[in-house]
């Protein structure tokens, strides 16, 4: 009994078990789920699957957490961004073009320019949100519906296309290495993630704003510096989804890339068991709250519930989560257990 | 039920989990009396205005009110407002969007066929106000005027729609003399209209400016109730203070000599913040431990604020050991070797979900920045190091600071602050709702730390404690330091003398 | 006390801005596409016609935020609205008043669930409505993924009714009077203006969700019951935002998945232009038309100009509202000050 209670205190606990949860799911609604292929020298199955798609998601929980630990507040404007970036990028190759079959200006430029204008982006809340002190929802809801018209302007209104084999290997995968390139960028994001936050005080740094941001400054910490840093960081983390998500279709749709994603992430986080009130968090949780989130996306698939339908479900899953990390709900619990006793009590003391 | 008695409360008990708030605690207030409610911190006066008002449940004794034939018992603020109680508190509870008119009349605005009639209300308004002498555009928003004015529409307000008992909390501690004046005008009214009034404060002119009665707590208890012509200042200063402790060893060397010829640490000129703390001129020695005195709210902890840069001070100059220092944040100050241990440990001092070893390391990392994180063995060793030098209670060094108790979370800020090895340390208020055994610890520690050369600054509401530890005292009165005290003169009766100031 | 009636307190600052920056750009219309009639009296009633549904949206939209609270769902619900108004009465075989008596229906329990979420569990507003705005889009889709166009008669007969002003018309080339023309549906937007209006002026309700805004605990000690107030605020907001949405289609005769998309942004940015503070406790529908007009002006400028894309106006609205809420922040900050 006494393991069972310490196993499940275990920070990570709640998180892997809706994952297994999930993978049981997937597994009924698909028996075929574990199965892995080879297919062109590419591993193949839906398991690879949910953990290639999943990169662009865990990338951005993995900004997300840190955003929402600092500020107790989410940026929503993460799936936008990754619209801007991958038109920033995409046209900036293809010389403003709309399709080309061949690089017109230098790819490696391109993705900086684009990882540079991510940044941009993510400095852009953070100033609205750490100097001007804006509630970060609303400041993030500018270019959340902004960014989207920011990327059509620059591709023309039409997707542009860069039909150049080397420029879909981010998205899809290497000759001769068997797992996708995506997997390999997003371990990339996430290790370089946790050194940050293992071998410098970041983390540290980050949850004392989030839970007492008074006690913070007496301390010594700048709470402005540390909120606008993650908001930058959020940003970058928001670009390289792009890039990855703007390779896989070699091309930038304004309308579609990263739609809905802001929804994942914030939901990643939540999964992991990170309160989105602030303060304390788990990264690890929010990536495997990101493949828990995959995992329900490729199995909603699975039984043909199509991409725009989607959003119902993940919708319930977040208010029942944000509805069980509420205080008043189990006060009202108690406080009902409370009057039912009572009234069991009060009703013997008549008898 | 006596003549004129308007409240009578009798044997109030109240117990929080291990502290005895209130014991057997009586109050009685007269028709048309201003009634003084005294006593310093944790002495169970808020506790027992909130039992009154119904935010806190008693659990023995009686409550009777005027007109009502049983004892009643308030379950909520609102429940006692029906009572005939109301209060004001000193953070004004109206809302500063709203009209005057409004704030005076939400909840129950005058209506004409299901509308609300705003000619009305702005008339009965102004009529209420005209009453009370207060002059004011009631359809102006009420964060337009002055912090006094709102207090004294909040009291309008509570007389209005309940016209027995007003409680007044600390109703003066942000209005200027002129303000203050005004509000004891209206007091004055309100008690000629036969209004009992419950007036608590911390400012002794102004209970004897106002006042008719005093009743003192201290820890809980009543000592008693005083008219106050009998009780001359400096008594009901010791009677407040009390005399507790006097069964614990002296612990103070007898031969502690004058640190007046060691380095000066932390020089103080004209500084000062607005609204907080009157600009004021003072030296702290390398290995001295100064004592700010004062009633809660003279300013003490202000005074220090504004030398840490915890409030950023809008005037004078501050050096340290020699050098002159701009503190725009307290990080500024940390550098330059200041450590500071605020009064609200829960709001400014713990980092609740936070693990013991953080709590303690988290200072020191700052000041070494963001990319010198110190290696996890360091960190343990810190942690444990003052683990055991301040025996602080701890499950592990990974437990969240939340899980102790009031007086390990203290030891573990002070463990924050030593381990930046300060030359200057700030405690303020270190052993409030801390167990007297470890209050000698930290008194003792206090006293060790400035034998080995540091510079201490310690505020505290326990005289005695003071007196155990100080070698120097700055008085503070009112917002503003008043005096020092040297260690010659350091006794009960000369401090109490000097805090209670002016008067007999 | 002469100096403070004197001295213009910031809101209503604002609020001018508002008001004097809509006069300016419709002058400017008026200068710049003179031949193309912008300054034809149809041209400003045309600003109502195609912002009806806004205009009701953004006085729900306001009310929220008054109470310091925000709904970012609006945007979804219409074009959940408007997918069950035309998949009832085309696909059901509904009549017209039973699907828009459904649809009222629906926006009122929807104000429910999340205005119980926000106010008894006390749940951040963004997140919950963030929750209600995906789930409002997918079930568009659950309900139907092609776009359905309304045909139902007694509801086109609605879309299509003009009401002729007897003033403001001119004579044509042919010498005929042409009359400027309505819908019903801005009959029905200005008169819910003024109906909340005098709800948030002239009700106990209305007071309430001003006090809650301007100091939470301050509302609660003096008796009032914030939690009810709060759930009554977003359900009348949801009702409005079902309500909006129904005029909206009114106008489009259509539903489909992307519909009204960004419509949020519309009704906050509308709101917040108006003068309604995004801390809560200060706000005016009638600012908020305002808002929403100037809105409908830059839509007018776009659509006259002619060569620039759509995505203009959605730029310009954010960098409108960015604008206003740096404004606002200065202010806020400068009143500090000042109590200091």
């Amino acid at each position: 009994m006494d393991k069972v209670k310490k196993l499940t205190s275990k920070r990570l606990f709640m998180p892997i078990f809706c994952l297994v949860i999930m993978l049981i799911a997937a597994v009924i609604a698909s028996p075929d789920f574990f199965k892995i292929g080879v297919q062109n020298g590419v591993l193949y199955g839906r398991i690879i699957d949910v953990i290639n798609r999943g990169s662009e998601v865990v990338i951005l929980a993995v900004g997300m957490t840190l955003v929402v630990a600092a500020s107790a507040g989410t940026d929503i404007s993460v799936g936008a961004v990754m619209a801007v970036v991958a038109a920033v990028t995409c046209s900036f190759i293809a010389g403003g073009q709309q399709s080309v079959n061949e690089y017109i200006n230098n790819p490696i430029l391109g993705a900086m320019l684009g990882i540079l204008v991510g940044i941009l982006c993510g400095c852009f809340n953070g100033l609205l949100v750490a100097k001007l002190k804006i509630q970060p929802m609303v400041a993030t809801l500018i270019l959340f519906t902004a960014g989207r018209g920011i990327a059509q302007l620059l591709t023309n209104g039409q997707i542009t296309y860069v039909r150049v084999e080397s420029f879909k290997k981010l998205g899809a995968s290497i000759p001769g290495v068997p797992i996708p390139t995506a997997i390999f960028v997003t371990a990339f994001v996430v290790l370089l993630t946790l050194l940050l936050l293992k071998k410098t005080a970041l983390g540290m740094y980050i949850e004392t704003v989030g839970i007492n941001s008074k006690a913070a400054r007496l301390v010594g910490l700048k709470s402005t510096k540390i909120i606008f840093m993650v908001y930058a960081f959020s940003g970058f983390c928001a670009s390289i989804a792009g890039l990855i998500n703007c390779s896989r279709i070699y091309s930038a749709d304004a309308n579609n890339i990263g739609l809905n994603l802001e929804l994942d992430a914030i939901l990643a986080v939540a999964l992991g068991g990170n309160s989105l009130a602030g303060g304390k968090f788990s990264l690890l949780g929010s990536v495997i709250g990101a493949y828990t989130i995959q995992t329900l996306t490729t199995t909603l698939y699975a039984v043909s519930v199509s991409s725009d339908q989607i959003p119902v479900y993940k919708a319930i899953v977040v208010v029942i989560i944000v509805s069980l990390q509420s205080p008043e709900l189990m006060r009202m619990i108690r406080r009902l257990r409370a009057k039912s006793s009572v009234q069991t009590t009060s009703g013997k003391g008549a008898a | 039920m006596e003549r004129d008695v308007v409240l009578s409360m009798r044997h109030i008990s109240k117990n929080f989990p291990g502290v005895k708030a209130l014991q057997d605690v009586d109050f009685t207030l007269r028709k048309g009396e201003i009634h003084a409610l005294m006593g310093e911190n944790g002495a169970g006066k808020s506790t027992l205005i909130k039992v009154l008002t119904g935010v806190e449940e008693f659990e023995t004794g009686e409550i009777r009110i005027e007109g009502k034939d049983t004892a009643i018992i308030n379950r909520s603020p609102q429940e006692a407002q029906a009572n005939g109680i109301s209060t004001v508190y000193q953070e004004v509870n109206l809302c500063p969007n709203l009209s005057v008119a409004e704030n005076l009349y939400i909840g129950r605005e005058p209506r004409k066929a299901g509308m609300i009639d705003w000619r009305t209300m702005k008339k009965k308004s102004r009529e209420l106000l005209e009453g009370l002498d207060i002059h004011i555009d009631v359809s102006m928003a009420v964060e337009n005027y002055s912090i006094a004015i709102q207090q004294m529409l909040a009291i309008a307000r509570a007389v209005d729609m309940s016209a027995k008992v007003l409680i007044l909390d600390e109703p003066t501690s942000s209005l200027d003399d002129g303000e203050v004046e005004k509000l004891f005008r209206l007091m004055n009214k309100l008690k000629a209209q036969g209004v009992g009034i419950i007036f608590v404060t911390h400012f002794l002119e102004q209970v004897y400016a106002v006042c008719d009665r005093i009743t003192v707590l201290r820890n809980g208890a009543l000592v008693g109730e005083f008219k106050v012509e009998e009780l001359p200042r400096v008594q009901l200063v010791a009677k407040m203070m009390g005399k507790d402790f006097d069964d614990l060893a002296k612990i103070k060397k007898e031969d502690a000599q004058d640190k007046k010829c060691e380095e000066v640490v932390i020089s103080a000129k004209g500084l000062g913040h607005k609204g907080t703390i009157k600009p004021f001129d003072l030296d702290i020695h390398k290995g001295e431990v100064i004592g700010l005195t004062g009633l809660l709210g003279s300013g003490r902890s202000e005074l220090a604020r504004s030398i840490y840069g915890a409030d950023r001070p809008d005037s004078g100059e501050l050096s340290v050991k020699g050098k002159k220092l701009l503190v725009g944040a307290p990080l500024d100050a940390m550098m330059a070797g200041m450590a500071y241990l605020p009064e609200n440990r829960k709001e400014e001092g713990i980092i609740s979900d936070l693990s013991v070893r953080e709590n303690i390391i988290i200072a020191l990392q700052a000041k070494k920045g963001l990319f010198h994180l110190m290696s996890r063995k360091e960190q343990e060793e810190f942690t444990d190091k003052y683990i055991d030098i301040l025996q602080i209670k701890t499950a592990s060094r990974e437990t969240p600071i939340k899980q102790l108790s009031g007086g390990n979370q203290q030891k573990v800020i002070l463990g924050r602050w030593l381990l930046t090895n300060p030359d200057f340390l700030i405690l303020d208020e270190p052993t409030r709702g801390i167990d007297i055994g470890t209050k000698t610890e930290i008194q003792k520690l206090v006293l060790e730390l400035a034998e080995n050369g540091m510079a201490v600054m310690f505020i505290s509401s326990e005289i005695e404690e003071m007196i155990r530890t100080c070698s120097r005292m700055a008085v503070l009165r009112d917002g503003a330091k008043v005096g020092e005290l040297e260690e010659s003169e350091l006794n009960q009766s000369a401090i109490m003398k000097a805090i209670a100031g002016g008067g007999n | 006390m002469k100096k403070q009636r004197r001295r213009l307190d910031g809101n209503s600052f604002l609020l001018m801005i508002t008001i004097l920056l809509f006069v300016i750009m419709y002058l400017i219309g008026v200068v710049l596409f003179k031949d193309q009639g912008f300054a034809k009296t149809q041209n400003f009633l045309n600003l109502f016609i195609s912002n009806a549904g806004l205009i009701v949206i953004a006085a729900g939209m306001t009310i929220v935020m008054i109470t310091g609270g925000i709904d970012i769902s609006v945007g979804s619900v219409v074009a959940m609205v408007c997918m069950i108004l035309a998949w009832s009465m085309e696909n059901a075989g509904w009549g017209a008043i039973q699907a828009m008596i459904f649809v009222l229906f629906i926006g009122l329990v929807f104000g429910l669930v999340q205005g119980w979420l926000v106010a008894y569990l006390k749940i951040q507003p963004f997140i919950v409505t963030l929750a209600g705005m995906f789930f409002a889009r997918g079930m568009t889709a659950v309900i139907s993924k092609e776009m359905i166009s309304i045909k139902n008669e007694l509801f086109l007969s609605w879309a299509q009714y003009k009401i002729y002003l007897p003033f403001g018309g001119y004579v044509n080339k042919k010498g005929k009077l042409i009359l400027p023309y309505i819908y019903p549906s801005v009959i029905i937007a200005l008169a819910v203006l003024v109906i909340v209006f005098i709800v948030l002026k002239y009700t106990k309700f209305g007071r309430s969700i001003y006090a809650i805004g301007g100091n939470e605990q301050s509302a609660l000690m003096m008796g009032l019951n914030v939690k009810r107030t709060k759930l009554k605020a977003y359900i009348l907001e949801g009702f409005l935002a079902s309500l909006g949405g129904f005029l909206f289609c009114l106008n489009t005769c259509s539903g489909f998945v992307e519909q009204a998309k960004g419509f949020e942004m519309d009704a906050i940015a509308s709101s917040v232009i108006g003068g309604t503070l995004l801390t809560g406790g200060v706000g005016n529908v009638f600012g908020s038309l305002f808002g929403v007009l100037i809105k409908g002006t830059i839509e007018a400028f776009i659509t006259f100009q002619g060569t620039l894309s759509s995505w203009w106006t959605r730029i310009t609205i954010a960098a409108m509202l960015c604008f206003f809420i740096v404004l606002q922040s200065i202010f806020a900050a400068a009143k500090e000050k000042n109590k200091k």
